[in-house]
């Protein structure tokens, strides 16, 4: 990693020279810049992309062990084995009911919240967003064995419901403040003569705001939804019936059972697994930075 | 910004002008439009202020889950952060989470992803495309999924020690031997992508005038980017510093599925010290304690960020 780091300086070295003749055209310096570069990537790339190829081939390898190795033949029987209610379609289910859950409460909760964050002005506005931004913060790893110890006092352990309202409430902060500052980019204009036809917030917020600012709400619906699809401590402390947990769980408990014997049935199964936050983020494509700015402090 | 507080400044100074269909008095003006703000609120209130709350009592008590706390908590004062302090397993928790925060974070993903970002604006766009796609994928990923590439690919029979075999070095079992260089590499790989995107957007915004103009003056590539474009970025610098620097503090299940914090305590960070003080010997009260700490540090670089951000993000 530190050769990495330091590669980047490699292809300044050639180009100095002409540095002092700033001619804007591509000169042969600067193609040198940019076959050296090229050439950093792809090394990059390439030990980057090891676990990721192992993943893929040993999926297909019904004879998978730790190390690469392209299967000979190729086959899909690690997928047809993994292929049953227990092992792979009940985890998924779970899964979708958690976190397709935990995104909509914290979708609804973060539209509406962001509505009068990013509309009104009030004395409370300011101290209220700097608790939110505050919040993002906060490790909420270090909050889940008070979370466990109140949910036991509750009786809230091992209820699909307490687990998505936790998840939902600690990506809260984040998708509202998303949410905020892409609202903020919506021009006021036409909610001003909607208000005027005495149309109510709520009805403003939902046929003007809200479609307006597609882009920005599927950002932050994905991200919430990846991030909760890959949690893996908080369904790990709150959720205990086996019938109940998601996938993220149950890869865990299928690999510390099975682990040692069934590598290219792991693989797959992990494979199934990421398959959807993939596909996501596919679709994101290219808006996939805009979050990014956000957070970064940087101005989008 | 400027649009949203436009309407503001134009109720005030015509109040009453039929802008918005309200007449009401102030206060209730106020309770009115904060209603949606109710159930994020309530939310918040419930299940994130509860539990930090309620782990500022739990952490003073003897709460267990089996044993003497377990039928009946007392309040046993600042025992459980004198015990803590007094630890040795405690401090080397501490070390080594600085250490992982220090390899993985401050030095590996930021350093590689300033790297990535700064190649790709001058590598062509199928070679950046393609590194993009590679770097990003292994941040998706699940956390999970990521950890057990991980386990498999620095495995006794693994990847890594086939590559080491193939050019003539000794094979070894890296998740015994190193193994919080290898959670921290795994770390590494898999959260580089954020200081990638952070800083692709950052770098977009430098102007290429104020660079030719540096390198107008003669100045080099390396002195360009310490003087000029450097500068111009440190904020978006600082922020990523202190995001991966949190998101790092709280790593929890790559590292418990990797080496379980093992062998023996080698590679046990806070979060796994503290998970298996609550859980693994039943002390709630001793494991909410430590992770009273963490939050507190974690509480720290978070107000840290909040004075980074630039004022309108906080408007």
């Amino acid at each position: 990693m530190t050769a990495a780091a330091t590669s980047e300086r490699a292809p300044s070295q050639p180009a100095r020279t002409t540095e002092l003749h700033p001619d804007r055209g591509p000169g042969a310096a600067q193609r040198v810049v940019t076959v050296l570069s090229n050439i950093a990537l792809l090394v990059i790339s390439a030990l980057f992309a090891i676990p990721l190829l192992w993943v893929v081939l040993a999926a297909l390898d019904p004879e998978a062990s730790l190390a690469v190795k392209v299967p000979s033949p190729p086959s899909l029987a690690n997928f047809s084995a993994i292929a049953t209610m227990e092992t792979t379609f009940r985890p998924l289910l779970n899964s979708l009911i958690l976190c397709g859950g935990g995104t909509v409460v914290t979708m609804v909760c973060s539209a509406l919240a962001a509505y009068p964050l990013s509309r009104y002005r009030s004395r409370f506005k300011r101290p209220f967003l700097l608790t939110i931004i505050f919040a993002t913060g906060l490790p909420i790893t270090a909050v889940m064995i008070p979370v466990y110890a109140l949910f036991v006092q509750v009786n809230l352990i091992d209820s699909m419901g307490g687990a998505i309202l936790f998840l939902a409430a600690s990506s809260l902060p984040y998708a509202m403040f998303l949410t905020k500052t892409f609202m903020d980019g919506v021009p006021i204009e036409l909610e001003e003569s909607a208000w005027t036809e005495g149309a109510t917030m709520l009805r403003t917020l939902w046929s003007i705001v809200l479609p307006l600012m597609r882009p920005g709400i599927a950002v932050v619906t994905i991200f919430t939804f990846v991030t909760m699809w890959g949690n893996f401590f908080v369904p790990f402390m709150l959720l205990l019936s086996p019938e109940k947990l998601p996938a993220a769980v149950s890869l865990y408990t299928f690999s510390s059972q099975y682990g040692q014997i069934a590598y290219g049935q792991l693989a797959a199964f992990s494979l199934v697994y990421s398959l959807p936050v993939v596909a996501l983020y596919l679709a994101l494509g290219r808006r996939l930075g805009s979050g990014f700015a956000i957070t970064g402090g940087v101005k989008g | 910004m400027t649009a949203a507080t436009a309407p503001e400044a134009a109720a005030a100074s015509t109040p009453g002008e039929g802008r918005e269909p309200d007449r009401q008095a102030p206060t209730s003006r106020t309770v009115r439009r904060g209603l949606p703000l109710v159930p994020a609120v309530v939310l918040l209130l419930a299940f994130m202020a509860g539990p930090i709350v309620y782990s500022l009592y739990l952490a003073f008590t003897n709460r267990a889950l089996r044993g003497e706390g377990a039928s009946e908590t007392s309040f046993v004062g600042f025992d459980n952060f004198t015990q803590a302090f007094a630890s040795a397993d405690f401090w080397n928790a501490v070390g080594l989470t600085l250490l992982f925060t220090l390899v993985s974070a401050i030095i590996g993903q930021n350093l590689l992803g300033m790297a990535l970002a700064l190649l790709m604006r001058k590598a062509n766009k199928l070679v950046t495309a393609l590194t993009g796609a590679v770097v990003i994928g292994a941040w998706i990923l699940p956390e999970v999924v990521a950890a057990y590439l991980w386990y498999t690919f620095l495995g006794d029979e693994g990847s890594l020690n086939q590559v080491f075999t193939a050019i003539g070095l000794p094979p070894q079992d890296w998740l015994f031997s190193v193994p919080i260089l290898a959670v921290s590499f795994a770390n590494i790989w898999r959260g580089v992508a954020f200081s990638m995107l952070i800083y692709t957007a950052a770098l977009a915004q430098v102007s290429p005038e104020v660079e030719e103009a540096a390198t107008m003056d003669g100045a080099g590539r390396i002195r360009k980017f310490v003087s000029v474009t450097l500068p111009i970025i440190r904020r978006s610098v600082a922020t990523n510093l202190m995001l991966i620097t949190l998101q790092t503090l709280s790593v929890f299940g790559l590292i418990f599925i990797m080496t379980a914090g093992g062998p023996g305590t080698s590679s046990q960070t806070l979060p796994l010290y503290m998970y298996e003080q609550a859980f693994s010997y039943g002390q709630l009260g001793y494991g909410t304690a430590v992770a009273l700490l963490l939050l507190l540090i974690g509480g720290l670089a978070s107000l840290a960020y909040l004075k980074m951000l630039p004022e309108e993000e906080k408007s």
